[in-house]
C-alpha cells in the first residue's frame, strides 16, 4: 500500500513538474508533509538544505529521502524511478514523433503563459515554510534571530546573487552561536 | 549543469553537433519532470538506442540517491543532537529566503505586468491559503496558459493572411491604384 502511494505520489509529481525543481517544491510539500505526514515540516526545511549543498537534482533528492523515511532502502528507490517514470515515456515519445515546428511554437506560447503561475507556486511553497516550526524563536524573547537570517538571507540572494551553499554555511553557524 | 553536459558531449566525445543539441534542449526543457534526467533520457537514446537512456538516466540518478541516502541514515541519527539542532534552527529560515528569493526573480524575469500579476497572485492565493492542491493549480494554469497560446496563434496567423491579401493587392497589376498610395493607405 504504501509503495503504491509512493509510485502515484510521485509519478504525478513527475507529471506536473513543469519549471524544475524549485517548482515541484510546492507540489512535494503538499503530498509528503500536508497530505502524507511522511515528513515533518522542519524536516522538509532541512531535507530542502541539504539538497541545496549536495550536487544532483533536488527533487530526486527529495524523492531519495522521502521514499527512504516512508518505507526504508526499497521506499527510496521507487520515489526515484517513479519521479523519472513520465520523463522516460516524455521523452520517448517526443523522439520518435518528433515535435513540428508549430507544436513547438504553442508549447513555446504555453510554458511562457506558465512562468508567472510556477512563479507563484514556488513563492507558495516558501510561504508554507513560513512557520513556528521552521521559525522557531518567532514571537519567544525580544530577538527574532530567526526573521533577521530570514531577511538577510533574502537581500543576499535576491539582491546580490549570493551563493545559496554559503548562506547556509552561514545561517548554520549563526544558529550554532545563537541558539 | 548545460555547460557540462555539453562540454562533455559536444565537444569531448562528439557525440551530437552542437546545433542540434540546442535544440533538442530547448524540447527537453519545456518537458515536465527532472531537467537533467530528460537531458541524459534524450542523450542516452540519441547515441545508443533504449539502452542508451536507460544508461544515462542511471548516471544521472545514481549519484544523487546514493548521497542522500548515506546522508539520510548519519542525519536520523544525528538530528536529535543538540549542536546539531542548533546549526538546522538557523538554517531553516535560510531555507525559506532561498525559496522566496529565486520566485520572485522568475516573475520579475516572466515580465508580469500590473495586469497579469493575478496570475502568481491568484496561485499563491489559493495554494498558501486556500490549502488546494498545487496539482489542481498547475492544471488549471495549463489550461489557461494553452488557450492563451492558441489564441495567440490564431491571431499571428491571421494577421499574416491579412498582410498576404494587402500585399496581393499591392502587386496585383489590375490594380488601379498605384503602389505608392497604397502604402500610405495602410494603418
Amino acid at each position: 500500500m504504501i509503495y503504491l502511494q509512493l509510485l502515484w505520489v510521485f509519478v504525478k509529481i513527475g507529471v506536473l513538474g513543469f519549471g524544475g525543481g524549485y517548482a515541484m517544491l510546492s507540489l512535494i510539500q503538499h503530498e509528503v508533509v500536508d497530505h502524507y505526514a511522511w515528513m515533518t515540516s522542519t524536516e522538509f526545511a532541512d531535507m530542502v538544505a541539504i539538497s541545496q549543498m549536495t550536487p544532483g537534482p533536488i527533487s530526486i533528492n527529495l524523492a531519495t529521502y522521502v521514499g527512504y523515511t516512508a518505507a526504508g532502502f526499497g521506499g527510496s528507490l521507487l520515489a526515484s524511478f517513479a519521479l523519472c517514470l513520465p520523463s522516460i515515456i516524455m521523452v520517448y515519445l517526443i523522439l520518435r514523433l518528433f515535435m513540428s515546428k508549430k507544436n513547438n511554437a504553442l508549447m513555446d506560447n504555453t510554458l511562457k503563459g506558465l512562468k508567472p503561475a510556477i512563479a507563484g507556486l514556488i513563492f507558495a511553497a516558501g510561504l508554507s515554510m513560513m512557520n513556528l516550526q521552521n521559525f522557531s524563536d518567532f514571537g519567544r524573547g525580544q530577538y527574532n534571530i530567526s526573521v533577521i537570517i530570514c531577511v538577510l538571507a533574502f537581500v543576499a540572494s535576491y539582491f546580490f546573487k549570493a551563493n545559496p551553499i554559503l548562506l547556509i554555511v552561514l545561517s548554520g553557524i549563526v544558529g550554532f552561536i545563537v541558539y | 549543469m548545460l555547460s557540462m553536459v555539453e562540454k562533455a558531449v559536444v565537444d569531448q566525445k562528439k557525440w551530437i553537433p552542437t546545433d542540434e543539441f540546442w535544440d533538442m534542449i530547448a524540447v527537453v526543457q519545456s518537458l515536465p519532470g527532472v531537467f537533467a534526467v530528460n537531458t541524459a533520457l534524450y542523450v542516452g537514446h540519441r547515441v545508443a538506442g533504449t539502452k542508451g537512456a536507460f544508461a544515462a538516466m542511471l548516471g544521472a540518478i545514481i549519484p544523487s540517491i546514493t548521497i542522500i541516502l548515506l546522508l539520510a541514515t548519519i542525519f536520523r541519527e544525528y538530528r536529535d543532537q543538540p549542536v546539531v539542532e542548533r546549526i538546522f534552527k538557523g538554517i531553516r529560515p535560510c531555507v525559506v529566503a532561498l525559496i522566496l528569493a529565486p520566485s520572485l526573480r522568475m516573475i520579475k524575469s516572466a515580465k508580469v505586468t500590473w495586469k497579469t500579476a493575478i496570475i502568481p497572485i491568484a496561485t499563491v492565493f489559493l495554494i498558501w491559503w486556500c490549502k488546494i492542491s498545487p496539482a489542481y493549480v498547475i492544471l488549471a494554469a495549463i489550461a489557461g496558459s494553452l488557450i492563451y497560446a492558441l489564441i495567440i496563434q490564431r491571431q499571428e496567423s491571421k494577421g499574416r493572411k491579412t498582410e498576404d491579401r494587402r500585399q496581393r493587392t499591392v502587386i496585383s497589376p489590375k490594380s488601379p491604384v498605384p503602389r505608392q498610395e497604397r502604402k500610405e493607405v495602410k494603418p
